[in-house]
Parts: C-alpha cells; structure tokens; sequence
C-alpha cells in the first residue's frame, strides 16, 4: 500500500515536471484506464467518421473533388490506426475494442450520427468538423502520454489538408450561383452547432475532466477549446459570406472573444445515448464493413501461414 | 454478433529514415499477416507524404526493450567514467586545433 503510495505520488511528481509518461513506465490505474477510454473513443470515431464522407466519394462533382475525398478518407483510416495502436500500448487488446464497438458499447464523437445530405456537407464536414477536431488535437498532442501525444503531432499535420479542402469547397460555393450559397448556408446552419458539441459537455458538466486535468492528459477545458475553435471560425465564415446560425453571437471587445448562444444540450444528450439522425445507420454500415472484410483478413494470414511459417 | 475466428493480424513496429544518411526512428505500428504486407502497408501508412526513403517493419515481439526501473543501475556505470569525453582532457594554453 505504502508503496502504491509513493509510486503515485512520485507519477503525479513525474506530470508536474511536465515529463512524459511512456507505455512501460508505472502509472495509475486510472490514469490507464481514462486513456484507455477517451483514446478508443477517439479511434473509433476517426474510422466511423469514414462513413459520412464516403458517401460521397463515388458522387463527387469532379475527378479532382473525388481524388481529394478518396486520399482524405484513407487518412482517416490511417488516424483510426495510429491511435487504436496507441491504445495497445496501455494493455488495451485491439480485437477486444473493435469488438466493444461493433456489439455498440463503445462510444464515438457524436458529430459522425448526422446525415450528409449533399455536396455542400462535404465542405462543412472538413472546415468545420476537422477544424474543431484540431483544435482538440493540438492540444492533445501536448498531453502527457506519450504514444498518444505522438500520434496526435502526426494527425495534426494530415487535417491541416482536411480543413483547408474543405473551405475550400464552401468558398467555391460561396462564389458560384445562388442556389450553391443557399446549399453552402445551408451546410453551414446544420453543421454548426454539431461542431460546438464535438468539444463536449460545458465544464460545469464535465466528469472526468479534474483528474484528467491534473494528469495532463486534458491541456485546457472543453469550454476553452470550444472558445478557440469559435473565435477561429467566425471570421473564416464571414470571409466567404457564410452565417453563422446564432442569433446571439458577438464579438465582445473586451474579453477579445466571440460570445455565442446556448448549446441544446438535450440534443447532445440525445444523439451520444443513441438517438441521433444516423446512429443505427452508422454501426450497420461498420459491421457489414467488419463482416465483408472477413473472409481478406483470413485469406491473408492463411496465405502468411503458408509461404513464411 | 458472431467474431470467432476474426484474426486482426500481428503486430510490427515500424521504422523510417527520412533522407539519406539520416538515422532510422521509430514512426509507429501496425497490423500486417506478413512481412510482405507488413512494409506495404508501412509505406501506405507511414510514408504518404514524402516522410519516409527507407522503410524497416519489425515483429512487436522480436524487440527487447529495457525497462524504466534500469533507468538508475542499468545505465549507471557510464556516469563514473568521465575519462570517455573530450572535456575529461587538459590541453595545453595556445593549442588550438585538438
């Protein structure tokens, strides 16, 4: 006991001097398990996300749009990866989370249960929903573990071309007929307040932010990275002519922030319990995706076992 | 849902060198049935933008690994040996280019 003791008191020592904790060292258990938690979150939800854009990919308006879709879509595949490998070296079995995901008792970022309706959502989807996310992940790429940090510095480099694509695509819009505007808009009203709850609950509702705080795992609160990412975007969507869907939003001169409406939090609530727009569209699409790739998976260790054993 | 048999493959470590000359580092892993796969799916992975000139893919297990607790007795003998650095050495005044 005394010994659990001064182990922990010399890890949370170890934080505070800001090292970084690496897969063998002693750490909490926890300290493992919240990792564990949020880093699966986070995987699942980079191969989830997937899905809503390769919607697209085959009805992309041009050869070129299609080209950009396919290579950011294989990006996220490669996060999902990165980090699913990162979860490993905490003990976490991958067939053991992948599993939890598919049998729908593991959650992923609620932003992927909404529908892509048409072109103009694929813009929205990279300007805005991989802006936020990395906002989150540069923070994360600080945090103390790590694997995970590492995975995040590597991430961060890939979704830069993601959210650029992406406004791209809305400014184009933005540029175009009448009726591309309304669509742009249109992406932008339904896709905004999705992307203010991708930072989570507000901090006043927060559970496992004290401890995850302490431990550097989190740099900042769900709200001040919520904050970042609207001061970030507002002027990006003022550039191109968008509006920003809250009535209540504005710039305070004092503060030098963005002021923004109330999140419909029953919404949120709603959608991570399951009850969103495309939940059980979702998890049926990645377990016919499991399944059909069955019989590749085991052709290609048989052959293995073949040829090299 | 039925996951029997389901293999999700063995795990490789992977190692790039970014230029010529440049040592070998760590860039991370990955799942692969064979060697074969395992450095395709490496360069897929880990060298879509140019990160990458030479790929190495090591089974996760065939690599032995100190641990933290070495940290002190496991390194410690090369602290007492200041002899083994140039600055140990007193050269004499107006000698410049040793």
């Amino acid at each position: 006991m005394q010994d659990t003791l001064s182990k922990e008191q010399a890890f949370e020592d170890k934080i505070a001097r800001g090292q970084v904790i690496e897969p063998k060292d002693w750490m909490p258990e926890r300290y493992r398990k919240q990792l564990i938690r949020m880093m699966s979150q986070h995987a699942h939800s980079e191969v989830v996300g997937m899905l809503p854009e390769g919607n697209w990919i085959t009805r992309a308006p041009s050869l070129e749009r299609k080209l950009v879709l396919l290579a950011k879509v294989q990006d996220e595949a490669g996060h999902g990866l990165y980090i699913y490998s990162a979860t490993e070296t905490l003990g976490a079995d991958r067939k053991e989370l992948i599993d939890q995901l598919l049998a729908g008792k593991a959650k992923y970022s609620s932003i992927f249960n909404y529908p892509t309706t048409n072109w103009a959502d694929i813009g929205a989807i990279g300007w805005l929903v991989d802006g936020a996310a990395i906002v989150n992940q540069t923070a994360l790429a600080k945090c103390s573990y790590g694997p995970y940090s590492r995975a995040m510095l590597r991430i961060c480099k890939e979704e830069n071309f993601h959210n650029k694509q992406g406004y791209q695509i809305m400014a184009r819009m933005m540029r175009g007929t009448k009726q591309q505007q309304e669509m742009a808009q249109d992406a932008m009203n339904r896709w905004w307040w999705p992307a203010l709850m991708m930072f989570g609950p507000s901090d006043k509702n927060s559970p496992n932010s004290e401890d995850l705080m302490r431990w550097k795992v989190k740099l900042y609160s769900n709200d001040d990275l919520r904050q970042r990412f609207i001061d970030r975007t507002v002027p990006q969507a003022e550039a191109i002519g968008l509006t920003i869907p809250d009535k209540e939003l504005k710039w305070n001169d004092k503060t030098r922030h963005y002021e923004h409406g109330e999140i419909n939090w029953e919404e949120f609530n709603a959608v991570i319990s399951g009850n969103g727009p495309c939940n059980k569209q979702r998890m049926n699409q990645r377990i016919k995706a499991h399944e059909d790739g069955k019989w590749v998976r085991q052709a290609a260790e048989a052959y293995a076992a073949k040829h090299y054993n | 849902m039925q996951n029997n048999n389901d293999t999700q493959w063995m795990l490789w470590e992977v190692f790039t060198q970014e230029k010529p000359g440049a040592p070998f580092e760590h860039a991370g892993s990955l799942r692969a049935p064979d060697k074969e796969l395992a450095l395709l799916n490496a360069r897929d992975v880990y060298s879509r933008r140019n990160e990458a000139i030479n790929i190495w893919v090591v089974p996760a297990d065939a690599i032995t690994a100190s641990t933290p607790d070495d940290e002190g007795p496991f390194f410690d003998p090369s602290n007492d040996k200041a002899y083994r650095h140039p600055n140990f050495y007193k050269t004499p005044a107006g000698i410049k280019q040793i």
